[in-house]
């Protein structure tokens, strides 16, 4: 890897790991008061628990060797193959990646704040990261749905459409909270954590590239146009719908953009991520009511931003994929000299991570469920799970 | 003495602070509570969906004075904490049979 390159790389890691506390926060000031600490104890679990398994057994799983279909092996157990420390590329792209995996299992955190069982969710994390990340993940880059041609530049199919999925498989089998659901505790907290995700997401966008170059740049033009225009289009649709443009709204738009331009970042250009983010906006502002109608608790609506903006965002590219614009050999979008096929590529790959992911993280929890159980007692869900769980509390005077 | 309990609108706090300091009241303690009343809660809305909050914030005020000013100090009250809309809250005037100021042992008058 050219110094340049390795350089971006290794200062988008780090803008990737400080976005899970950002989304702690931004889950945290959605939860209650009494919960807030559970939520950010999940969310950091995951950046504790997650680089040493991805470091140990993860990446190897995961790509090694790169050409394999549906999974990796042992050869890079311990990374044990690199044997020198060479110019610093495999291990920055390593690290990279491991961010990834860090911050995916963190996002099923907000479907199951607030009832779940701490000890339950420190053994889901790396179950899930092994059954049903490390395989998608090796699907989307080098198996066989890349080899396809499905796109997904940073993690559309493999990380947003799959852990939205996999938190509505984790409620099913959790069950609706015992109080009704309260408005959020911390409105800044929310902005706060927002602001956070946005500035980690250029890392997590643009440093998908694994290079300083154009398709980097792309991709960073993509990602702040994206969330900008997503914010936009979900407060306007609340604004004409509700009455009254929030900032709940703001901060849910930007971050469905944001998912959304995630797999099309280096493979669109132009006003498409304009055109993307804004219909992940309005899209996602309706999509978070689906929960109330089929009455399923996903608290903080991972499934209607994460799942629907992913699957907007991956499937948009099968309309605006333009590899002239990147002299890049990757299929066309329909809107740019192609024909329906890498829709359909998109739509396979999807529907195969959809149904990996939802049917065994379901089974998962119902072992997890059998064996030590998921739920906390209904005593700790009323008192908070802070200190149920924790011995904490967020505020003191 | 007397015990005068207000609860008052928390914007109205610093008015009625700076009208009860020109009536020379030589104290008063202030606490953030939330209640209801005949101005009942207002709706919010997140993500399209509204939630009823019944409990709005409100202060409460705590002050010992002596018998003949507990009228007087009343009307200061009323008169800096009213806004003529629902909502303005209530001011109330309890017997109060020691006072005891911790620092001295002083009591009764001495102590406020």
């Amino acid at each position: 890897m050219e110094p340049a390159g390795l350089t971006w790389v290794l200062i988008s890691s780090a803008l990737v790991l400080f976005m899970t506390p950002g989304l702690a926060f931004f889950y945290g000031g959605m939860d209650r008061r009494r919960n807030v600490l559970n939520m950010l104890m999940m969310n950091f679990y995951c950046i504790l628990a997650v680089p040493v398994l991805w470091m140990l057994a993860g990446y190897s799983l995961a790509q090694v060797p790169f050409e394999s279909d549906w999974i990796g092996g042992f050869d890079a157990f311990a990374l044990g193959d690199l044997t020198t420390v060479g110019d610093g590329g495999a291990l920055a792209t390593i690290a990279f990646l491991g961010m990834f995996a860090a911050i995916t299992p963190a996002l099923i955190s907000g479907a199951v704040a607030g009832r779940m069982k701490f000890a339950a969710w420190a053994v889901f994390v790396p179950l899930w990261l092994f059954i049903v990340y490390v395989p998608i993940f090796k699907w989307v880059y080098g198996g066989w749905l890349g080899q396809r041609g499905s796109l997904d530049f940073a993690g559309g199919t493999a990380i947003h459409v799959n852990a939205g999925i996999a938190a509505l498989a984790a409620v099913f089998v959790l069950g609706r909270r015992k109080v009704d659901p309260a408005p959020p505790h911390s409105m800044p907290l929310v902005m706060i954590g927002t602001g956070i995700l946005w500035f980690g997401w250029f890392g997590f966008n643009a440093g998908s590239a694994l290079n300083a170059n154009g398709q980097a740049a792309q991709a960073f033009m993509n990602t702040f146009l994206a969330g900008a225009a997503a914010g936009l289009a979900w407060i306007i649709t609340e604004w004409v719908r509700d009455g009254r443009p929030t900032n709940l709204g703001a901060a849910s738009g930007i971050v469905a953009g944001l998912v959304a331009v995630t797999p099309a970042a280096g493979y669109v250009s132009g006003i498409a991520p304009i055109v993307i983010g804004l219909v992940a906006g309005a899209i996602c502002c309706y999509a978070v009511r689906l929960k109330t109608k089929f009455r399923y608790d996903d608290a903080l609506d991972v499934v209607g931003v994460h799942f629907v903006g992913g699957l907007v965002g991956s499937l948009l590219i099968g309309f605006f994929a333009n590899p002239k614009f990147f002299e890049a050999e990757f299929g066309a979008g329909l809107f740019y000299g192609g024909d329906l096929s890498l829709l359909a590529e998109q739509a396979l790959a999807n529907g195969a991570a959809i149904v990996w992911s939802f049917t065994l993280t379901f089974v998962i929890m119902k072992v997890l469920d059998v064996v030590m159980g998921v739920r906390v007692e209904e005593q700790a869900e009323l008192t908070g799970l802070d200190l149920a769980l924790h011995s904490e509390t967020a505020y003191h005077d | 003495m007397k015990l005068i309990t207000a609860i008052i609108k928390p914007f109205k706090l610093d008015d009625v602070k700076d009208a009860l300091k020109a009536a020379n009241v030589t104290g008063i303690t202030v606490t953030e509570v939330r209640g209801f009343g005949r101005q009942g809660g207002h709706v919010e809305t997140y993500r399209g969906a509204e939630y009823k909050v019944d409990l709005i914030p409100k202060v409460r005020l705590e002050l010992v004075v002596e018998d003949a000013v507990a009228d007087r100090v009343v009307e200061v009250i009323v008169k800096s904490a009213g806004t003529g809309k629902i909502g303005d809250g209530k001011v109330w005037i309890s017997d109060v049979s020691r006072v005891v100021r911790i620092r001295t042992g002083e009591e009764g008058r001495d102590a406020i």
